[in-house]
């Protein structure tokens, strides 16, 4: 009987005296742990340091999160913000220093909570980053969100209850003006639903800034998925989308739902900015160094001065003569972001009235 | 045996050098991001704060002329050693400048700091710092690193930096027609946004040090515009 209950508890969960009795006889195996395989089982970056201030070894999520860290390079050179330097000036000079807050804000914005202690008898030392972007992203994105929305609908939330006292006052008994002004207010509550659409995907992707895992995406699927979604939209235009893709594979790492999305929008603001060339082309290229993957319209094209600025939120190009808005002013930071995130190149080259492009250049796979 | 101590002591006193370089490298970091959050947040304590560190920065430019001078004079180093040396010098004069240029948007920040300006300039200023930050980082890290590979692709995003700069510039231009009371705020921010494109020079300056100081030879000049049509390339 007490066999049988002694078999339904797994092995560790009850300290034996047997066991005990090992450590006490042959000591404690994790003094003998090196440091290094210690750091490797690590999560958060740990970088050892000597008493120079030169990086001795630095484990597997030091070398993601801030790249290259070989022995030899100067920790200081590569952590320069003022408050690392004072913790580890203190350090090397024998005395305990406080934890203190590390903010990148470029290329990603990211905080770390480091702190860092002498270790061992040999003049080593070591700092610990533990990473606290999380929380910090969900409080800006938190603010960004509410600035953004409150900003962007303001102008069409205006516009409906304008035409809601309009109909309710001087056009009341006026059916042809009743039509008209309710389509404008299904327009306009179009575009609020899109932008609050876009705001929440742009808000996920912020909040996860880096990929999971090595899914595998064949870009030429991705193409053929997103034209049959846009098939009707194509054909409301009256724009021929043609496709120039290679025989062979065309595979990358990456997200399909994410790099779905990087070609609705991009053909679908072919479509929309570029209707009046009437074509539209999307091909895909492989490269020496990669995968092209671009869309081509022959539309009025971006001015020139436009163009560094483009991928801002709402940035918007005024066009003579007064072009529709139709965007929600996000959809290319969205592209962009999503690219960034799958190490991928943007480039955005444009000859007005003749042919404007967006190229996604991904890199190889390995 | 001799020798070996005078190795030694030429490379304790490099190292010190060099190490000043890093901590004048992590303060004009400091400076040129807190400045463009001043400005943009109409921040006037943070843009106080920035004024007061510039002081560090000079002084620390004046540390290492003298350190290096006396460097010079006492090991007479040659070859790399020598250009380790010098280069420090002109990097150090190249960061001392990013700090007065990132003083100067803060002192435009407290003055403006009552006028409201539209939110897609404050995007289109942030923008610009972001790209020269990433400029400026990029470069520091290559000295860290001692890696030259990736200096050449610095170029590309210093072209992409006077391309935004030109673009807000306009901008800036058709918002001062627009609204005739705001020419003093827009002024400053246009000067803010020219400050934050000479960052980016700076940072080319210091990757052709950086280069130099590791191959000794000057880096490639700038490679012909065969194209004409307006484009950019967006990286991370």
């Amino acid at each position: 009987m007490l066999d049988r209950l002694r078999a339904l508890i797994p092995p560790g969960a009850v300290a034996t005296p047997e066991a005990a009795r090992t450590i006490r006889r042959e000591g404690n195996p994790t003094e003998r742990l090196s440091a290094s395989s210690f750091a490797a089982a690590l999560s958060d970056p740990v970088i050892f340091f000597d008493k120079d201030g030169f990086v001795v070894d630095a484990n597997r999520a030091a070398h993601d999160m801030f790249g290259k860290l070989d022995a030899g390079l100067g920790l200081l050179l590569k952590f320069r913000a003022p408050d690392i330097r004072g913790l580890v000036e203190q350090l090397l000079a024998g005395n305990a220093a406080p934890a203190i807050d590390y903010i990148e804000r470029v290329p990603l914005e990211r905080m770390f909570r480091v702190s860092g202690s002498r270790v061992g008898e040999d003049g080593l030392f070591v700092l610990i980053f533990k990473d606290q972007s999380e929380v910090r992203r969900i409080d800006r994105m938190r603010a960004d969100f509410i600035a953004n929305a409150s900003h962007e609908l303001r102008t069409p939330l205006a516009s409906v209850a304008g035409f809601i006292e309009t109909l309710r006052g001087p056009a009341k008994d006026d059916p042809k003006a009743r039509a008209q002004f309710l389509d404008i207010m299904q327009n306009q509550a179009g575009r609020m639903a899109r932008l609050l659409d876009d705001l929440l995907s742009l808000s996920r992707l912020e909040m996860k800034p880096r990929l999971d895992g090595g899914a595998r995406v064949e870009l030429k699927e991705i193409i053929r998925a997103v034209l049959d979604t846009l098939g009707p939209m194509a054909a409301e235009t009256k724009v021929v989308i043609d496709t120039r893709l290679p025989e062979g594979d065309a595979t990358v790492i990456g997200d399909r739902d994410e790099l779905f999305q990087v070609v609705q929008n991009l053909i679908e603001n072919a479509c929309k900015y570029g209707r009046s060339g009437g074509r539209v082309i999307v091909a895909i290229e492989p490269q020496a160094d990669g995968v092209d993957l671009s869309v081509t319209d022959f539309g009025p094209g971006i001015p020139a001065e436009h163009i560094p600025r483009i991928t801002e939120r709402f940035y918007r190009v005024e066009a003579e003569g007064g072009r529709v808005e139709k965007g929600t002013g996000l959809g290319l930071a969205i592209v962009k972001h999503i690219l960034a995130r799958h190490n991928a190149r943007l480039s955005i080259t444009s000859q007005p009235n003749v042919e404007t492009r967006f190229t996604a250049h991904f890199p190889p796979m390995e | 045996m001799n020798s070996v101590h005078i190795v030694s002591a030429f490379d304790g006193e490099l190292a010190y050098v060099v190490n000043k370089i890093g901590a004048m490298g992590g303060q004009a970091e400091r400076m040129v991001e807190q400045s463009v959050r001043a400005l943009v947040n109409a921040d006037a304590a943070l843009a106080r704060r920035v004024v007061a560190d510039d002081l560090l920065l000079d002084e620390a430019e004046r540390d290492i002329g003298d350190k290096a001078i006396a460097l010079i004079g006492r090991r007479q180093p040659l070859a790399q050693d020598l250009r380790q040396v010098i280069g420090a010098i002109r990097i150090s004069a190249d960061l001392e400048r990013v700090g007065d240029l990132g003083k100067n948007i803060a002192k435009r920040a407290i003055a403006i700091s009552g006028a409201s300006h539209p939110v897609s300039l404050n995007r289109g200023l942030e923008s610009l710092a972001e790209l020269a930050l990433l400029q400026l980082k990029d470069v520091l890290d290559a000295y860290a690193s001692g890696d030259v590979t990736k200096l050449a692709q610095m170029r590309d995003r210093d072209e992409q930096i006077d391309l935004m700069y030109t673009s807000l510039f306009r901008q800036l231009l058709t918002f001062m027609m627009e609204n005739a009371r705001m020419i003093t705020s827009g002024t400053h921010l246009l000067f803010c946004a020219k400050n934050i494109e000479r960052i980016g020079d700076h940072a080319t300056n210091i990757a052709e040090t950086i280069y130099y100081v590791q191959t000794g030879q000057q880096m490639a000049p700038d490679r012909p515009q065969g194209d004409l049509t307006p484009s950019i390339v967006i990286r991370k």
